[in-house]
């Protein structure tokens, strides 16, 4: 390949990615300012990894994070807190929000899947959906009130299995920490959670087609402030190949 | 005293913090759904997490009774080397977030903590996900109340109603139970009611140590917590029931004991 042809190419791309992203190119004003985000707790490695690209972008930017369980993020924006951008673990959850005008339109920007999380040397020995019914099991499982509650629930309704949890955490991290420390002998949690545990903890894979699929939705909060900026992080986190990547990275799956 | 005139420098700071503190409870009250009020409290869900709440509520001050009580006299009498540093260690469960007591119990408690691992391993005994967990974190909570209670109840005793026991020939156990007891039993009341209601309200350190599970872990805090995600006017209408009985408990010792020890 010639030098020409190199520079073309350059060009090419450089253009190609101006077109992907008009606004770090040629855009009149320059994004700065501050953004609060909401964002659900299942989201809390992987949010500040995007926000870090995002702010190496728009290096004039400040993006800070409140984590809790979506149901809890909604009832905030509904209360009036001042947040910017709202990503939920939930459809239905971000519809409230759709429904009361208090979101602007949700991007999907990722799908989780659920897993059987397990200490370390499985000491249950639990190799599928079906060992999850031995009576004496300490099983956890998220309260309903928590989408990773509520997916559990519809794992065992969808795969007909009868089983009796000890505890229902009000989220995620409280429930793979017990799962973690040999408390419980199993939890459902997601494939990202287990993810971030590293080796501390063990999955056993549920196959897709038993499997319940939990939606990430993100908007922004039509009461913000700063409509430009909170806009340009939804799009941001949905569209651009930064975020993607970063999200595969952490064990989320695409969403379209 | 009375009808001193406060100076405005005092009143308006100190008005400030009367507004702060009742606002809040009397918007609760303003919120109650009171149509739905009965239909929520006497829903199976409430009265499981009720129930739950009275009996390991009144178990953990039974047990901070039998330990704590005779913890306190030790304390009061100083028979133990380094009172000061040992009276120090009692009251850290009372000042540290519960959620840390959570954590610190399932280190030393849990299935592979130090304590607990050894009871598993040995006679399968796990306390995590039980009602007795439950028990066992409100009682470390609670128990300091009770103990630096009576604490101040035995050291303002003049001991010479003991001496004087003692000189009449009666046991030390006579003596602790017919004499000693009975002159702090207005120390001892308020600090068991305190201490009750302390395991009442337990929340951080039950949800961290025993988990969440209705009719064996789920006590009314945490109901009211569980029921915040999913449904407000559930969670405000169980608070009420909380709050009526924290002014009840205040009312009982304001009525019949703090003021008798005040006059």
């Amino acid at each position: 390949m010639n030098k020409i042809m190199r520079g073309l190419l350059a060009a090419a791309l450089i253009v190609g990615l101006g077109a992907l992203f008009p606004s770090a190119s040629g855009a009149a004003t320059k994004p700065s300012g501050e953004l609060t985000v909401s964002a659900a707790a299942s989201l809390t490695d992987v949010f500040p990894v995007i926000a870090d690209a995002f702010q190496k972008r728009f290096p004039d930017t400040e993006i800070r994070f409140n984590f809790a369980g979506s149901s809890t993020l909604m009832n905030q924006v509904i209360a009036g807190a001042p947040v910017d951008v709202i990503a939920t673990a939930s459809e239905p959850t971000m519809q409230i929000g759709v429904d009361t005008s208090l979101v602007a339109r949700p991007l999907l920007f990722a799908k989780n899947l659920l897993t059987i999380a397990v200490p370390a040397g499985n000491p249950a020995d639990i190799k599928s959906l079906a060992d999850l019914q031995r009576s004496g099991l300490l099983l956890g499982v998220c309260d309903t009130a928590a989408p990773c509650g509520a997916a559990a629930s519809e794992l065992f309704y969808k795969n007909k299995l009868d089983v009796t949890p000890v505890t229902r955490e009000l989220d995620v991290r409280s429930l793979l920490g017990k799962v973690i420390s040999g408390d419980l002998d199993a939890g459902i949690v997601y494939v990202t959670d287990v993810k971030a545990a590293g080796n501390k903890v063990e999955f056993v894979e549920i196959p897709i087609t038993d499997n319940v699929l939990t939606t990430y939705p993100i908007a922004m909060v039509a009461d913000t402030q700063s409509a430009e900026l909170a806009q340009r992080f939804v799009n941001f986190v949905r569209f651009s190949t930064t975020s993607q990547g970063v999200l595969r990275a952490f064990g989320f799956a695409k969403p379209w | 005293m009375r009808g001193q005139r406060a100076p405005l420098f005092l009143l308006v700071p100190g008005l400030v913090a009367l507004i702060f503190l009742v606002v809040p409870l009397i918007t609760l009250l303003a919120q109650t759904p009171w149509e739905a009020f009965p239909k929520i409290i006497s829903s199976p869900e409430a009265l499981v997490a009720l129930r739950l709440s009275i009996i390991t509520s009144l178990a953990a001050t039974g047990l901070a009774a039998v330990f704590g009580i005779p913890m306190a006299w030790l304390l009061a009498r100083e028979v133990l080397p380094f009172t000061g540093l040992l009276r120090a260690l009692v009251i850290v469960p009372l000042l540290l977030p519960p959620v840390v007591s959570g954590v610190a119990l399932l280190e030393a408690l849990g299935r592979r903590g130090l304590v607990g691992g050894f009871l598993y391993d040995n006679f399968d005994i796990t306390f995590p996900f039980t009602t007795v967990g439950v028990v066992i974190a409100t009682t470390f909570v609670a128990m300091p109340f009770l103990i630096i209670t009576l604490e101040g109840g035995f050291r303002s005793l003049h001991q010479r109603y003991e001496d004087a026991a003692a000189t009449l020939g009666a046991s030390s156990k006579r003596i602790f139970f017919k004499v000693t007891m009975p002159m702090v039993a207005p120390a001892a009341v308020a600090g068991l009611v305190l201490c009750w209601a302390r395991a009442l309200g337990e929340f951080g350190a039950t949800i961290t140590f025993a988990g969440n599970f209705p009719g064996v872990t789920q006590t009314m805090p945490l109901a009211v917590y569980t029921a915040l995600e999913s449904d407000r006017s559930v969670a405000i209408a169980l608070s009420l029931v909380l709050l009526v009985v924290s002014v009840g408990v205040l009312v009982a010792l304001r009525g019949r004991y703090l003021q008798t020890r005040a006059s």
